[in-house]
């Protein structure tokens, strides 16, 4: 299929961009979305021209490093899949692609459609974790937990860290992002024992970096490639309001 | 040829391990914080060392290549993580686990070390509880279990189809941890691209940051490789795209020796190869084979009208559907290792019936559904199904999948000694970058079990033992003259690569590369196929020095410039996995010569001649390297033919 593409071009964090349009020809429909872009970047090198720099990394929806506003959505027009999973049968010959970063306050743009998502880490290492050292801990069985805690926890640890949810959020909220981990802790007897703590800490940080509050709209939920539900983001809630009133 | 000194404890097996750290040498907690290490790479290995290095009060600088710790990898790892706890009191033991994985790497990996990686394999897994991993569990809330390939029990964890992830964020969370507290230092978004070695000791590495293109230099009391490993050099494999072999190669012509590198994992249950612009290749967790039944059509005109779109499979008629595995290895069935399932696959399709393009077998979920019902199919793979059908477009609950083998994990890798120190003082290697426990086959669920193992309760102590007279080194600073020499060489090299303004990209010169080695030091290797490689890797490595096109410029973001670097690197390495290929008379796990089999077609080791690690000693650039073994005693295991028939 030939498509025309209009893609995000920035210099670096401080140059202004903008958009630049491009046409690739004979695109396998099996082709994914980042091999489409591959074949842009091979057709600008043997033109002279820069290659579009993009994240991306394990090209199987799992490391999270891929991001890309496609047509107005993050991840492009596909469900519950990350842009690198996305295959080009999903387009029609002769359509045309808006090709976009992550824009949001706490997601600097690097260059052209990769992004600075480090405040994510920032976050975590607020409070994302259970605070055992390595050894001397119980036997894994001797911590029984229930099948359907296990699981709901696993839903939420099901995050990858994208960005998606800020990228799509009218208001740039990371809670959905802050709401997984805290979740997952606070369904498991390992997680309760800090569960005060790590919710207070984790919004505060969130708050600090400029992310904006959630207003409900659930825009997050339905563009999480994991399908990571706002459910946790009630329970999140809940815990940041048990942590104020103990406090 | 000198003899490499494995440094193995004396003493009866399962004593090693307890009796080296009863006896070795211990850094005391007011000297830790005078001793600074480096860990290169967070996946499993290099997270959980660098976290549980932090805990013990060192000073711990890390370095990913990727945006976040979170992204290596290990996280793309589906299936679990071995451990011999024998939950389902199915008869495991540590020595069975032991003894599976020696088998499984076909006699060719070092018994000490695999027997040390059972010991601890249970306390990774409490280790993971601990930290809030979401494994699978049971009804009864205790930890569930599935079988893995080369096994007869059950002692595979998980957690979904995602369980590499779920333990890597178990480990970046200890890591976060520790770089709140201050004893770790992230240094995200950049590569090393050098190891120091000041006085015959490995004392910090040079590293270019990938956002502003500064090429800097770290001092180090140790410096600790978790690099991974180097499956890339076929360009098409299930590695990340940005998974490459430079730490440990830049190690290697510094002097560190490199071990078995002609033995890579192919593994047989990956998505098949859809065109020219394929840019990696998906694995479908091996875990499928607990329930997924692989066969071909018998007759080469069903897989032919298949392949011409004339005919359906699921319109093959039972009795002329060929169970291969099954039949051919009727104990272990479809659950066979990886090398000895993807050879089958790669021989009935060389016969003529395979489907698809013709390089694709079947893996059919039709008998699962019939047995246990959708529900618990989808309970079971609902991920891996979900993911199969966007990138193929067919519907596995309805049709079988499509498999083929593909590149998937390099045994081989730096050498080290029993404490996972190489042959530089100060420089160690874990986790996959290393060669040193699965021989020349891995069973699956053990890589997640080995870089977990290494990091988290293995190099902690081991590495204590070359610190301990450490501590009253001071920091060497970046003006002192290895240093500088260190970082004028990576200049060197990245403003030789901006000058050569080719006309080709480093892409169309990497699957140049990929291609040969798909193709002469794949899944069926010959003498004459290897000396073809590599006449033909050095005439396209001549190309590319000449030819290479990096456009912009060395400051700032310069991806091709990033791709540049490792892909000189490959077509380094990729001779040198030749030439072991080629040294290595015999076939073993996943190195099949096919000078060397049994009537059957089974691989044909040769004990006498071959029962050593081969550790290749970089001797100058275009020249020939040296080769140093390392014999491989077995004392407590009885070698024999591997047998998954009976």
């Amino acid at each position: 299929m030939d498509l025309t593409l209009k893609v995000w071009r920035q210099k670096d964090a401080k140059t202004k961009g903008g958009f630049q349009q491009y046409s690739v020809k004979n695109i396998s429909p099996d082709s994914s979305f980042l091999e489409m872009m591959d074949v842009l970047n091979e057709q600008l090198n043997n033109n002279n021209g820069e290659p579009v720099a993009f994240d991306h990394d394990c090209r199987e929806g799992i490391c999270g490093m891929c991001s890309l506003f496609i047509n107005g959505r993050a991840h492009g027009p596909d469900d519950d899949i990350t842009t690198c999973q996305l295959h080009m049968r999903k387009f029609k010959n002769g359509d045309t692609i808006v090709i976009e970063p992550w824009r949001a306050k706490g997601f600097p743009v690097i260059k052209d459609l990769m992004v600075d998502r480090s405040a994510f880490e920032k976050i975590l290492q607020e409070g994302g974790y259970v605070s055992v050292n390595t050894g001397g801990v119980p036997d894994g069985n001797a911590i029984p937990i229930g099948k359907d805690d296990a699981d709901e926890a696993m839903d939420a640890a099901a995050c990858i860290g994208c960005g998606a949810c800020v990228a799509t959020c009218k208001n740039s909220s990371a809670m959905l992002f802050v709401s997984a981990k805290v979740s997952q802790l606070a369904l498991l007897p390992q997680g309760k024992i800090e569960a005060t703590r790590r919710a207070k800490a984790m919004v505060a940080k969130m708050d600090e970096l400029g992310f904006g509050n959630c207003s409900n709209t659930g825009a997050c939920e339905v563009e999480c490639p994991k399908g990571v539900s706002i459910a946790h983001i009630a329970r999140l809630n809940r815990e940041f309001l048990v942590a104020n009133l103990k406090s | 040829m000198t003899k490499l000194k494995s440094n193995i404890p004396h003493g009866d097996l399962a004593e090693k391990w307890s009796h080296y750290k009863s006896h070795q040498k211990l850094v005391n907690p007011a000297n830790k914080r005078k001793i600074d290490i480096i860990v290169v790479g967070t996946g499993l290995g290099g997270a959980s060392a660098a976290a549980s290095l932090g805990e013990l009060g060192f000073n711990v600088k890390a370095f990913c290549y990727q945006d976040s710790p979170r992204r290596a990898h290990s996280i793309a790892a589906q299936g679990g993580i071995n451990a011999a706890k024998n939950y389902p009191n199915d008869g495991d033991s540590v020595y069975r686990l032991f003894y599976d994985t020696i088998k499984g790497g076909d006699y060719r990996s070092r018994e000490a070390n695999v027997h040390r990686l059972a010991e601890v394999s249970g306390a990774i897994i409490d280790q993971c509880v601990a930290q809030g991993v979401p494994f699978a569990r049971d009804y009864g809330g205790l930890l569930d279990n599935r079988s893995f390939g080369g096994a007869l029990v059950s002692r595979t964890f998980y957690a979904r189809g995602q369980t590499g992830q779920q333990l890597l964020l178990g480990a970046y969370s200890a890591l976060n941890r520790q770089i709140k507290l201050g004893r770790v230092k992230m240094h995200p978004r950049t590569e090393m691209l050098d190891v120091v070695v000041s006085d015959g000791r490995a004392r910090g590495i040079v590293t270019r940051n990938l956002v502003t293109g500064e090429i800097e230099t770290h001092f180090a009391h140790a410096v600790v490789l978790a690099t991974g490993g180097y499956g890339n050099v076929f360009f098409l494999s299930t590695n990340a795209m940005g998974s490459n072999c430079s730490a440990a190669w830049k190690a290697y012509r510094k002097g560190a020796y490199f071990a078995n590198p002609a033995f890579v994992q192919i593994h047989p249950t990956c998505i098949p190869v859809h065109g020219e612009a394929q840019s990696k290749l998906t694995l479908m967790s091996e875990s499928l084979r607990n329930d997924g039944r692989i066969w071909v059509p018998a007759k080469k005109e069903d897989s032919q009208a298949i392949r011409e779109g004339k005919k359906r499979p699921e319109d093959v008629k039972e009795e002329d559907r060929d169970f291969y595995l099954e039949r051919r290895y009727p104990a272990f069935g479809n659950l066979v290792p990886r090398d000895v399932a993807s050879r089958a696959a790669k021989e009935r399709c060389d016969a003529g019936l395979g489907v698809g393009t013709g390089e694709a077998v079947y893996l059919d979920f039709k008998y699962a559904i019939d047995r246990l019902g959708k529900n618990v199919i989808e309970e079971r793979y609902g991920n891996l199904f979900q993911m199969y059908e966007k990138i193929v477009d067919e519907n596995p609950y309805n049709t079988p999948m499509m498999i083929y083998p593909a590149i998937h994990y390099t045994m081989g890798g730096v050498w080290v000694d029993y404490e996972l120190q190489t042959t530089i003082p100060g420089l160690f290697a874990i986790g996959e970058a290393n060669f040193s426990d699965h021989g020349a086959n891995r069973l699956g669920a053990s890589a997640l079990m080995q870089g977990l193992a290494d990091g988290y309760f293995v190099l902690p102590y081991t590495i204590q033992n070359y610190l301990a007279d450490q501590f009253s080194v001071k920091p060497i600073p970046a003006t002192a003259s290895d240093f500088v020499k260190a970082k004028k060489d990576v200049e060197a090299l990245v403003e030789k690569l901006m000058n050569i303004k080719g006309n080709e990209s480093v892409d169309s010169i990497h699957k140049k590369l990929g291609k040969i080695m798909w193709d002469n030091v794949g899944m069926g290797r010959t003498a004459e196929s290897l000396q073809k490689a590599i006449d033909e890797i050095t005439k396209l490595r001549a190309h590319f020095w000449k030819n290479v096109r990096i456009p912009g410029s060395k400051e700032g973001m310069n991806v091709e410039l990033e791709k540049a670097i490792r892909v000189a690197d490959f077509l380094e390495l990729g001779e040198l996995m030749a030439r072991d290929a080629l040294n290595r008379n015999e076939s073993c796990g996943g190195h099949f010569r096919e000078e060397y089999q049994t009537p059957e077609g089974e691989a044909l080791r040769d004990d006498d001649k071959f029962a050593y690690v081969g550790a290749w000693e970089f001797t100058g650039d275009e020249q020939v390297p040296n080769l140093h073994k390392e014999d491989l005693n077995f004392e407590f295991i009885e070698v024999k033919a591997r047998n998954y028939k009976e």
